[in-house]
């Protein structure tokens, strides 16, 4: 029997957002910042990769998380019947 | 008139008489449309609009310029001021929608079931806007008296008035459409000239791209690493690699992001939306929007400084004639030499500037600069010649000592040398990079107007925000919901055009004469934001054991600890000479700037609120209830009070 409780639908929330805030370090202060010296030995084009983190890739990452979780908790939300 | 002020005159105004056209087109008729634009705004509309609203003059003019002197260490600003959106869209908005209130004092009153919890945040989020806002004024003021060539009052009289009429007239409607036509004036305005120098250095118009790109010269080298190479050469810090501290990017990054995200003039766009649904994807909407600047503003800010070393050293260091002749120096800087923007000094009397990193040297010159006119005036005016002469006298030794470190120090004795005696661009201001980028690169009068109207656009967005966040904090949850809790929605209507008009005169007079804070806006509001709203909103939905005792206690100690910090270096209330310590790596807690600090702080406010709640009695039943609706998202009606 699926758990359709409000316990369960606010557990699987913060279990996706847990995910994408995970992601959401990883670039930015991962990536961009604490391994920066390491990243920066690799060249992307033009880029220094761990500059690129920094100063672009980073800002696009956020954008696809942000609509990633838009869209899994549009689902969660049919799934649970707590939708609009 | 010349022709680019025709244009300048024509572009503005045009853009003026659409701001206008949507005020009348946008009243209000209610308090709802008034807080909240009635709440029906579609989550695309509503991205477009906080873009607007979140981007501002900083963004606008200063940002690229930052990036451009700083290189790497200016990331923190970029993922600071995009990341945040990715905690607001996860964290806050969706839920805050759902609780369906105007204003976001109003949830931690009844969060926090507590008038007291309320009135801190409405202190907090005043102080937040008003500092916030202070700057925007400016901004409006700076940009039309250096486009239009009127004074700066006048200039932010006519933006007072502007403002006026849509925001006390539409509210949240008016401002909400106009920030949409505003959004599609700034970008436009922004991303043109960057277009166009992109092509010139790199051949791909696509900035994001050319950053990445080799050079158009045919030498097949990268651009980045062509900076990287010419600014060291000159013996400046190389672009992309890091020079401030690990901890220190880190901090201010962190503070940036859980500021903004905390920042009430963004929150209360998310009420507008007519769904929590709504509210996530609108989030989303918003960061591309304000990823189009953001991405493009690092191309800017590295091809502005190419640009300007390789006018100035035309050829390589030290062969004949590689150095631009001050006669021969391009319109674009005669015309911002004017405005005081940047200038240039002959220091070694060769007929040639020379741009470059001279070690201490070009400040102890600058020292001795403003010693010998002090000096100058004390004598004019009959003042105390024989200290101003003493302080000559120190500054000629300093400045002799400097020059001895000069030309035996291993950096800089190459320079020397050559017979340079110091760095002869005695000034370039940030906003230069943006502001000249189109007559740098040689672009029609129409494009420089455009980034007139699109630094006007910018700063009004973001000042119209601030001032409804105010404005409806101060009639709805100062009048309606504590001291006049029985007064009519028509009266609150009114109270609020008030409360507005009042917000701007005085946001108006402030941009006039600025208190000493006013240039000190990061470190305050991001600070403030993040350590007082962020935890407090954030525990609120994700903690139901959270109660009065512990939002407060740990709301003051995290501005408390963060105003403390700040303030110990900046000076109490940025008085000058209170600092109670220099403002110097050597004194911060862990290598932590003020700006940085934010983050300290929210972590006090979040571990006392943590452990004072475990002491004080858990909230009751109906509040415990109150969270469990929040995080569902059924059942969002429109707004109400």
């Amino acid at each position: 029997m699926l758990d359709r409780s409000a316990k369960a639908y606010w557990a699987a929330n913060v279990r996706l957002l847990s995910i994408c805030l995970v992601i959401w370090f990883v670039v930015s202060f991962g990536f961009g910042i604490l391994l920066l010296d390491q990243l920066n030995t690799i060249q992307l084009g033009g880029y220094k990769l761990g500059f690129w983190f920094a100063q672009q890739g980073s800002i696009y990452v956020f954008v696809a998380l942000i609509f990633f979780y838009a869209w899994r908790m549009g689902q969660i939300d049919r799934k649970f019947d707590v939708h609009e | 008139m010349t022709e680019l002020q025709i244009w300048t005159y024509a572009l503005v105004g045009l853009s003026f008489a659409l701001y206008f056209g949507i005020a009348w087109w946008a009243r209000a008729g209610s308090t709802s449309d008034f807080y909240v634009a009635g709440g029906g705004i579609g989550p695309i509309q509503n991205g477009m609009a906080t873009a607007a609203d979140w981007m501002s003059a900083a963004s606008f003019i200063s940002m690229a310029g930052i990036i451009a002197f700083k290189g790497y260490d200016a990331s923190a600003y970029l993922m600071g001021w995009t990341g945040g959106y990715v905690l607001m869209a996860m964290l806050l908005a969706p839920y805050l929608r759902k609780f369906g209130k105007f204003t976001v004092p109003e949830f931690v009153g009844d969060r926090y079931y507590s008038k007291t919890a309320r009135i801190v945040a409405v202190i907090c989020l005043i102080v937040i806007s008003l500092t916030y806002v202070i700057g925007q004024m400016k901004g409006v003021g700076v940009t039309f008296s250096r486009f239009l060539g009127v004074s700066m009052e006048m200039g932010l009289v006519v933006g007072m008035i502007i403002v006026f009429f849509y925001a006390a007239f539409g509210g949240m409607k008016g401002i909400t459409y106009t920030q949409i036509a505003q959004y599609v004036v700034l970008i436009l305005a922004y991303t043109i000239p960057a277009i166009f120098i992109s092509l010139n250095l790199t051949g791909n118009p696509i900035p994001q791209l050319g950053l990445g790109s080799t050079m158009a010269d045919g030498s097949g080298i990268f651009m980045l690493d062509k900076l990287d190479q010419v600014v060291t050469d000159l013996g400046f810090k190389a672009y992309t690699t890091q020079n401030d501290t690990t901890i220190n990017v880190f901090m201010l990054t962190m503070t940036l992001m859980i500021g903004t995200a905390g920042l009430p003039h963004v929150i209360i766009r998310f009420f507008t939306v007519a769904t929590v649904k709504d509210a996530r994807s609108s989030a989303g909407w918003a960061l591309i929007f304000i990823a189009l600047l953001y991405t493009t503003a690092p191309a800017v800010g590295a091809m502005a400084r190419l640009n300007l070393v390789n006018t100035i050293q035309t050829g390589e260091i030290g062969a004949a004639d590689s150095n631009l002749a001050m006669d021969a120096r391009p319109q674009w800087m005669a015309n911002w030499e004017k405005t005081g923007l940047i200038s240039f000094q002959d220091k070694n009397g060769d007929g040639k500037i020379q741009y470059y990193n001279d070690g201490a040297l070009s400040k102890a010159q600058a020292d001795l600069g403003a010693a010998e006119k002090a000096l100058k005036e004390a004598q004019d005016k009959a003042g105390d010649t024989a200290a101003a002469q003493a302080k000559v006298d120190a500054a000629k030794t300093a400045a002799d000592e400097a020059m001895t470190k000069y030309m035996t120090d291993e950096k800089t004795k190459k320079f020397a040398d050559l017979g340079w005696k110091g760095n002869e661009v005695t000034k370039v201001d940030n906003d230069i990079m943006v502001l000249a980028n189109p007559e740098i690169a040689n672009l029609p009068n129409w494009v420089i107007a455009l980034v007139a109207a699109g630094g006007i656009a910018a700063a009004l967005s973001t000042a119209a925000g601030l001032l409804l966040a105010i404005a409806s904090s101060v009639s709805h949850d100062l009048m309606k919901g504590i001291f006049m809790p029985n007064i009519s929605e028509k009266t609150e209507l009114m109270a609020s055009r008030v409360a507005i008009t009042v917000a701007i005169i005085l946001a108006g007079y402030m941009g006039m004469n600025p208190p000493g804070f006013a240039a000190e806006v990061v470190a305050l509001a991001f600070g403030l934001a993040a350590s007082s709203i962020f935890p407090v909103l954030m525990m609120g939905i994700f903690s139901k054991r959270m109660n009065t005792a512990g939002a407060i206690s740990g709301m003051l100690a995290g501005i408390g600890l963060t105003l403390l910090y700040i303030f110990w270096f900046k000076g109490w209330f940025f008085i000058k000479g209170t600092e109670m310590a220099p403002n110097v790596a050597a004194n911060w807690f862990l290598g932590i700037s003020p700006e940085a600090f934010g983050t300290v702080g929210a972590i006090a406010n979040f571990v006392v609120a943590f452990v004072v709640s475990r002491f004080t009695p858990a909230p009751p039943e109906h509040i415990q209830h109150l969270v469990e609706d929040v995080r569902v998202p059924r059942g969002a009606g429109a707004a109400t009070h």
